[in-house]
């Protein structure tokens, strides 16, 4: 059978990204991953945990006196809003309606890009005031930290813009239903780092 | 090849339910949006606040761990079925975090 082939609503197997045994790998292997980044980002909320406000004898900056909430609950809401966009975006996969789920994913790219662009803002703001990358051993697991989660944002990014370019003119069909589909989850894990982060770096980070 | 599978069309009836099971799981999806909108709000206006920090802590990371179980759960759909496996995969990641941030937390008291 070509992986090409056509479907209509009807044809449309009720869970597609698992319907074929590619899609079934794919799957399984990139919930293992998750798996796996999990522990990465445990390994680096530990560090951030284990240096927070360390460093230099008279070091200036403290968790408690740079961290801005508004910024970051401006960030929280877009990224969360995301997430829902995404979702969406999955319903009308499994609907086989192409048109909308790109909409919803152009929606969810836009979102992610307002997230990271704040994010850039803040970063070159503490720069700005001083913060750099080598200013103590504070500053280096902060940037670490919610820099390497930034580094996914744009990552998933990247991979929704591919995945809604490459497929255009071709549709939903067996060969990229799973891949629309590991893309979405890969955007909902990165949202569940951030829970973390704005709960343990910035909110507990404001009450010192 | 790796990308057959049975083609099945289904009859207008069943096509009518999936599509209508699908869309009050939508609805239940939103309502789980609401939920964690609405998490986020407590935890942020708790610290605004200025409540104590032993109440908050526990508190938001209480939070924060119902809003991640909700994401996990329903957005990535972690109830539905055939997710065993992916189940045992996440417990496993989630135990090694635990013990890493253990272990790193209580080595700098000491």
């Amino acid at each position: 059978m070509d992986i090409n082939q056509k479907y209509t609503p009807q044809s449309w197997p009720e869970h597609p990204e698992t319907a074929t045994m590619e899609g079934k790998n794919k799957f399984i292997g990139f919930w293992l991953l998750l798996a796996a980044e999990t522990v990465t980002f445990a390994s680096l909320f530990a560090t951030y945990l284990a240096l927070k406000d360390k460093g230099p004898s008279g070091m200036e900056f403290s968790a408690a006196g740079l961290y801005e909430l508004p910024l970051v609950f401006a960030m929280t809401m877009i990224l969360l809003t995301s997430s829902l966009t995404s979702v969406y975006a999955m319903y009308h996969m499994k609907n086989h309606n192409f048109k909308a789920m790109q909409a919803w994913l152009g929606i969810t790219v836009l979102l992610g890009a307002t997230f990271l662009g704040l994010e850039i803002y803040e970063f070159n703001h503490y720069v700005h005031l001083g913060f750099g990358y080598t200013n103590s051993a504070f500053s280096s697991a902060f940037y670490t930290l919610v820099g390497t989660h930034g580094a996914h944002v744009l990552f998933g990014l990247s991979w929704f813009i591919a995945l809604m370019l490459r497929n255009a003119k071709r549709g939903l069909n067996m060969y990229n239903a799973p891949k629309f589909y590991l893309a979405s989850l890969y955007w909902h894990f990165i949202d569940v780092v951030w829970v973390f982060i704005f709960t343990v770096v910035y909110l507990m980070g404001v009450i010192g | 090849m790796a990308h057959d599978t049975h083609i099945h069309v289904r009859s207008q009836a069943e096509f009518e339910y999936t599509k209508k099971k699908r869309a009050e799981e939508m609805r239940g999806h939103l309502a789980t949006f609401a939920i964690m909108i609405f998490l986020t709000l407590i935890a942020f206006t708790m610290v605004t606040a200025g409540f104590s920090a032993y109440l908050i802590v526990p508190i938001v990371l209480l939070l924060a761990a119902i809003q991640v179980v909700l994401q996990l759960y329903y957005f990535m759909h972690m109830s539905g079925k055939g997710h065993g496996m992916v189940a045992f995969f996440m417990f496993c990641g989630m135990f090694v975090a635990f013990i890493t941030i253990l272990a790193l937390v209580t080595i700098v008291w000491w």
